[in-house]
C-alpha cells in the first residue's frame, strides 16, 4: 500500500478536475494532443499503404522464384537483401537514417514524409512474409484447377489464391498494423509532434505525468480498440463463404 | 485427337530418380472414351497430368490438335481452355458462389459477357439438378455435389476433350453413381473423355477402350469385354483379381 501512495498520491484524486484544467484546457493545451493525434494517424495511415503494397510486391516476388527458381533471381535478391536489412535493425535507427541522411537537402520534404517512408518500409517487411506464408498455405490444387481452365499464372494468383490468402492472413496483418500505430509513437525521436510528444509537451509544462500521459495511453488504446473491432468485421465478412 | 509419342516422367526425390513413366505410345481419337486403371502408383494420375501438361514431361513427345504442347513455343494456356479437367479432391474455388466458379475462367478469359457465361452456367446447374445451388458456397454442398460441379466448372470452357483423374475416389459410397451419371451423360453426347478410375463398372459401360498400366507403362489395352473377361497379361489378371 505505501509502494502505491508513493507512486500515485492520494491527493491526485482530489485534485484530479485542477490537474485536468492545467493540462488540457488552460491555453488550449489540448491541441498539443489534436495536433499529435493527427500526425499519429496520417503517419500509420500512409505507412500502411506502402506496407501493404510493398509487402505484396516483395511477396509474389518471393513465391514466383519459389515456384521457379530460374525466374526474377535478381529482384528475389533485392528482395532478400530488404528483409534482412529490414528485420535486422531497430525501427528507430531507420527511422533517424531516413530523415538525417535520406531526406537532407537537396530532398526538401517534410519529416513527416520522411516517418511515412521509414514506417512504411519497415511495415512492408513484415507485411511481406505474412502474405507470402499466407499465399504457400492455399491448396496446391487450387492453383492446379485455375491453370487446367486455361488461366494463367497471373490470373490465377489475382483471382484465386490471392483473395484466399487474404482471408487466411488478415488477423496476422491486422495485428501487424496494430503494432505499427504504436510504433509511430517513436516519431518524436526526429522531432516529429506525434500523439506521445503531444502529451510528453504538456508534461513537461505542467510537471503532472499521470494526467497527460494516462491519456495518451488511453487515446491509442481507443485506437486500437476500435481497429480492432473494425478488423473482426472484416474478418467475418471474408468468412461469409466457410458458413455451412 | 491426342498423341502421345514414346512419353517419359521422371521426378527427382531425395531418394535419388523416380521414374514414373517409362515410354508410353496413345493415340486418342475424337470422340473415345479411355478409361485408365491400374494398382496405385503405377502412374496412371501423371500420365493425365501430363497431357494437359500440369506434369511437364521429361521426354517424349504430346501432341493435341495437331500440335506439339510440350514444346516451349507453345500457348499452353490457350490450348488447356480446350482440355477441361475434374479433379480427384474437386479444386473448387471455396471463396467463390457456385455460379462464380463456374463463370470465372469464360469472364476472366473474356470468352464470354458476365451475362452470357451466367446464363450458360445456370443452364449447366439446370443440366445436372442443382439450379437451386447457385449461390451457395462449396462447404455447404456434399461431395457428389461438389463434383457434379466441377464437371460442369470444366464444361462451361466448352472443351475438346475431358480429363477426369479419379473423379470417385475420394468420394462417399453413395455420392459415386450420380456423379458416374453425368459422365455417362457426357460420354453418350460424344465428348471425348480420358478417365482415370477404379470404378470397373463404369469402364465397363461407357469405354471405348481400357488400358492396364502398371510400373509406368501400358501394359494391356482392349476394348472392355476383351479386357476384362480375356485378359492376357499376368499382372492384369492378378488385378482384376483382386478388384473384381
Amino acid at each position: 500500500m505505501d509502494i502505491l501512495t508513493a507512486a500515485l498520491p492520494l491527493s491526485y484524486f482530489s485534485e484530479f478536475p485542477q490537474k485536468f484544467y492545467d493540462a488540457f484546457i488552460l491555453k488550449n493545451r489540448y491541441t498539443n494532443i489534436l495536433f499529435g493525434l493527427g500526425n499519429t494517424l496520417m503517419i500509420t495511415f500512409f505507412a500502411v499503404i506502402i506496407g501493404i503494397i510493398l509487402g505484396t510486391v516483395v511477396a509474389l516476388v518471393k513465391v514466383t522464384h519459389n515456384n521457379d527458381k530460374s525466374k526474377l533471381k535478381f529482384l528475389n535478391a533485392v528482395c532478400s537483401v530488404y528483409l534482412t536489412v529490414i528485420r535486422g535493425t531497430p525501427v528507430v535507427v531507420q527511422l533517424m537514417i531516413m530523415w538525417y541522411i535520406v531526406f537532407q537537402p537537396p530532398v526538401n520534404l517534410d519529416r513527416v514524409v520522411a516517418a511515412i517512408f521509414a514506417f512504411g518500409i519497415n511495415s512492408g517487411a513484415y507485411v511481406a512474409e505474412v502474405i507470402r506464408s499466407g499465399i504457400q498455405s492455399v491448396d496446391k490444387g487450387q492453383v492446379e484447377a485455375g491453370r487446367s481452365l486455361g488461366l494463367n499464372q497471373r490470373d490465377t494468383m489475382v483471382k484465386i489464391v490471392f483473395p484466399q490468402a487474404l482471408k487466411n492472413v488478415l488477423p496476422a496483418i491486422g495485428n501487424e498494423f496494430i503494432a505499427l500505430l504504436k510504433e509511430t509513437s517513436v516519431a518524436g525521436y526526429i522531432a516529429i509532434q506525434d500523439l506521445t510528444k503531444g502529451g510528453d509537451i504538456i508534461r513537461s509544462i505542467t510537471y503532472d505525468p499521470y494526467t497527460s500521459l494516462l491519456a495518451v495511453a488511453g487515446i491509442y488504446l481507443l485506437i486500437v480498440m476500435g481497429l480492432t473491432a473494425l478488423l473482426s468485421k472484416l474478418e467475418r465478412r471474408l468468412h461469409r463463404s466457410d458458413n455451412r | 485427337m491426342i498423341t502421345v509419342k514414346n512419353l517419359h516422367k521422371t521426378f527427382q526425390t531425395l531418394n535419388g530418380d523416380l521414374d514414373v513413366l517409362k515410354g508410353i505410345d496413345q493415340n486418342i481419337e475424337k470422340g473415345e472414351k479411355v478409361v485408365i486403371v491400374g494398382p496405385s502408383g503405377s502412374g496412371k494420375s501423371t500420365f493425365l497430368r501430363c497431357l494437359n501438361l500440369l506434369e511437364q514431361p521429361t521426354g517424349g513427345e504430346v501432341w493435341f490438335e495437331g500440335v506439339q504442347i510440350n514444346v516451349p513455343e507453345c500457348d499452353i494456356n490457350q490450348l488447356r481452355q480446350k482440355m477441361g479437367m475434374v479433379f480427384q479432391h474437386f479444386n473448387l474455388f471455396p471463396h467463390l458462389t457456385v455460379l462464380q466458379n463456374i463463370t470465372l475462367a469464360p469472364i476472366t478469359l473474356k470468352l464470354k459477357t458476365q451475362e452470357q457465361a451466367e446464363q450458360q452456367a445456370k443452364q449447366l446447374l439446370e443440366r445436372i439438378g442443382l439450379a437451386d445451388k447457385a449461390e451457395a458456397y462449396p462447404l455447404q454442398l456434399s461431395g457428389g455435389q461438389k463434383q457434379r460441379i466441377a464437371i460442369v466448372r470444366a464444361l462451361a470452357m466448352n472443351p475438346d476433350v475431358m480429363l477426369f483423374d479419379e473423379p470417385t475416389s475420394a468420394l462417399d459410397p453413395e455420392m459415386v453413381g450420380e456423379v458416374l451419371q453425368v459422365m455417362k451423360e457426357l460420354a453418350a453426347e460424344g465428348m471425348t473423355m480420358v478417365v482415370v478410375t477404379h470404378e470397373m463398372g463404369f469402364a465397363r459401360e461407357v469405354a471405348n477402350r481400357v488400358l492396364f498400366m502398371d510400373d509406368g507403362q501400358v501394359l494391356e489395352e482392349a476394348v472392355p469385354d476383351q479386357f476384362f473377361d480375356h485378359p492376357q497379361n499376368p499382372r492384369l489378371q492378378d488385378f482384376l483379381s483382386k478388384v473384381l
